[in-house]
């Protein structure tokens, strides 16, 4: 009880650190760490475990036009499987004919199992600030959650799969867009800062492996969930980019790339983010 | 068998590494053509409004600092170089200095061009402390490019450092071929008063660069 009512204490001063002006960050920094330490100590105080939760719920409710559950659903280590399957993905669907992320997969079951329109789930995919993650967000939220603990360890073996993370890999380095910016333009090297926020160096194997494994991520400063793909999306949109698809060949591509950088890494989603 | 024992060792060692360093696999796929790349590209900004194609491809320079991974060879930065020099326009009236504080102020704005800053409600700004230490009154800086602190001072204010100063700020490559920051004249993010207004703050002996306050 006393732990609890502590927590709630360190969380609120996180938020509102989190709120306040962009010279405070380290503290906010700080913050964050001292809350994810507590999270080592009480590790189901992260807010994101609540949509873990929901996302379990609608993996197993039936819904859509056919009013039926996810639950057939193949993750790639068969239909219903979910422990441990976040954790080989992305990977080649031969029943899609692509390569497929956690979150794209889930949109492929949506559309083929209950349904669903994919063309509309991608319409307006993430929350504004403050909202909760989207049902989607929320299944892969679930999904990843059931590797956590784990090490990546997709294989990347398939010619499709080596290609999406070379296509993923040039991507990388692309710079277009009114400031030429590139993923590599902030994640190219080590120690690095904009203004306070330091930024990963995610070409480099050993600094993927600490950060990538933690997506989907309660992001505290958005007070939601967010998920790779939107994270993604966030890049893009900082790069002064126009808003990146969810499931594109581009973003699984990233993905696969920061993926297979990060290979061996452990996997700790939901994480928790400034 | 003499050669057939040779062909079997000089195989061998290559087999072992292939299969000891499958992290190399990404770097020795074949080259994704650019054509497939771009399409690539297009599809995945299913949204973006005609005038914004632009940004989806590259021009010259874009495509030569990505397939270089930003370090071209000597010849090519040349041209690069070469190339962004030319395309710098100057101020009409050759006044390259303009007023330090404003562009304070928009040194401080990351303001402008992400598809969430339309219509656009203010001027663009230019976000140098995003990645620059500029002032030591201001603590949240970026350190993606190098300090400018005393950027004036440590130079003696002169005027031909007046004039580069303006150029790097068009146009980054003029000086440093394949560098990180945006060419803020060039791709139409700051006007050319604006960027008069940046040179101002590196290079004004009242600038909070130079006085250190």
């Amino acid at each position: 009880m006393r732990t609890r009512s502590i927590l709630r204490a360190a969380f609120c001063a996180v938020i509102v650190s989190a709120s306040a002006a962009i010279a405070q960050d380290t503290d906010t920094e700080k913050g964050i760490e001292k809350y994810r330490q507590m999270l080592k100590e009480d590790p189901w105080s992260n807010p994101g475990l609540l949509d873990a939760d929901r996302g379990e719920t609608l993996w197993r409710t039936a819904g859509g036009p056919r009013k039926a559950s996810l639950e057939t659903c193949d993750l790639g280590k068969g239909p219903g499987k979910v422990d441990g399957a976040f954790a080989e993905m992305p990977r080649y669907f031969a029943d899609a004919d692509r390569v497929m992320d956690v979150e794209t997969r889930i949109l492929w079951c949506m559309e083929k199992i209950q349904g669903l329109n994919a063309a509309d789930l991608v319409k307006k995919p993430y929350p504004g600030g403050g909202r909760p993650v989207g049902d989607l967000g929320a299944i892969a939220t679930y999904v990843a959650s059931k590797s956590s603990g784990m090490k990546y360890s997709a294989k990347f073996a398939l010619a499709k799969e080596k290609d999406a993370v070379a296509l993923g890999e040039t991507l990388f380095f692309r710079r277009s867009g009114p400031f030429d910016f590139s993923c590599s333009t902030c994640h190219a090297a080590s120690g690095l800062r904009i203004r306070l926020q330091g930024l990963p160096f995610l070409a480099d194997s050993k600094e993927a492996k600490e950060v990538v494994g933690e997506w989907p991520a309660y992001r505290v400063s958005n007070a939601h969930v967010m998920t790779m793909q939107h994270r993604v999306y966030d890049c893009y949109w900082q790069m002064r980019m126009p808003e990146a698809r969810l499931g594109s060949e581009a973003t699984v591509a990233l993905i696969s790339y920061l993926t297979k950088v990060a290979s061996g890494g452990e996997i700790a989603a939901p994480g928790l983010k400034r | 068998m003499h050669i057939a024992r040779l062909f079997a060792t000089a195989l061998f060692p290559l087999a072992t590494v292939a299969f000891a360093t499958p992290a190399a696999f990404a770097q020795q796929a074949p080259k994704i053509p650019d054509a497939r790349v771009d399409a690539v590209v297009k599809a995945a900004f299913p949204t973006a409004p005609a005038d914004w194609e632009s940004r989806l491809t590259q021009d010259a320079t874009m495509k030569e600092c990505s397939a270089h991974h930003n370090a071209p060879p000597k010849a090519l930065a040349e041209t690069i170089q070469k190339r962004e020099k030319a395309a710098i326009e100057y101020p009409a009236d050759g006044k390259f200095m303009g007023d330090w504080k404003k562009g304070e102020a928009l040194a401080q704005s990351g303001y402008g061009l992400r598809f969430s800053d339309y219509p656009a409600r203010r001027a663009n700004g230019g976000n140098c402390y995003a990645c620059h230490q500029l002032t030591r009154k201001e603590v949240s800086f970026g350190t993606l490019g190098p300090s400018l602190l005393d950027y004036g001072k440590l130079r003696g204010f002169k005027e031909a450092d007046v004039k580069l100063a303006y150029e790097k700020i068009y146009d980054s490559h003029s000086a440093f071929p394949c560098s990180n920051m945006p060419r803020f004249g060039k791709n139409k993010i700051l006007t050319i008063e604006q960027i008069t207004d940046a040179v101002a703050l590196l290079m004004s002996p009242e600038s909070p660069v130079n006085t250190g306050k």
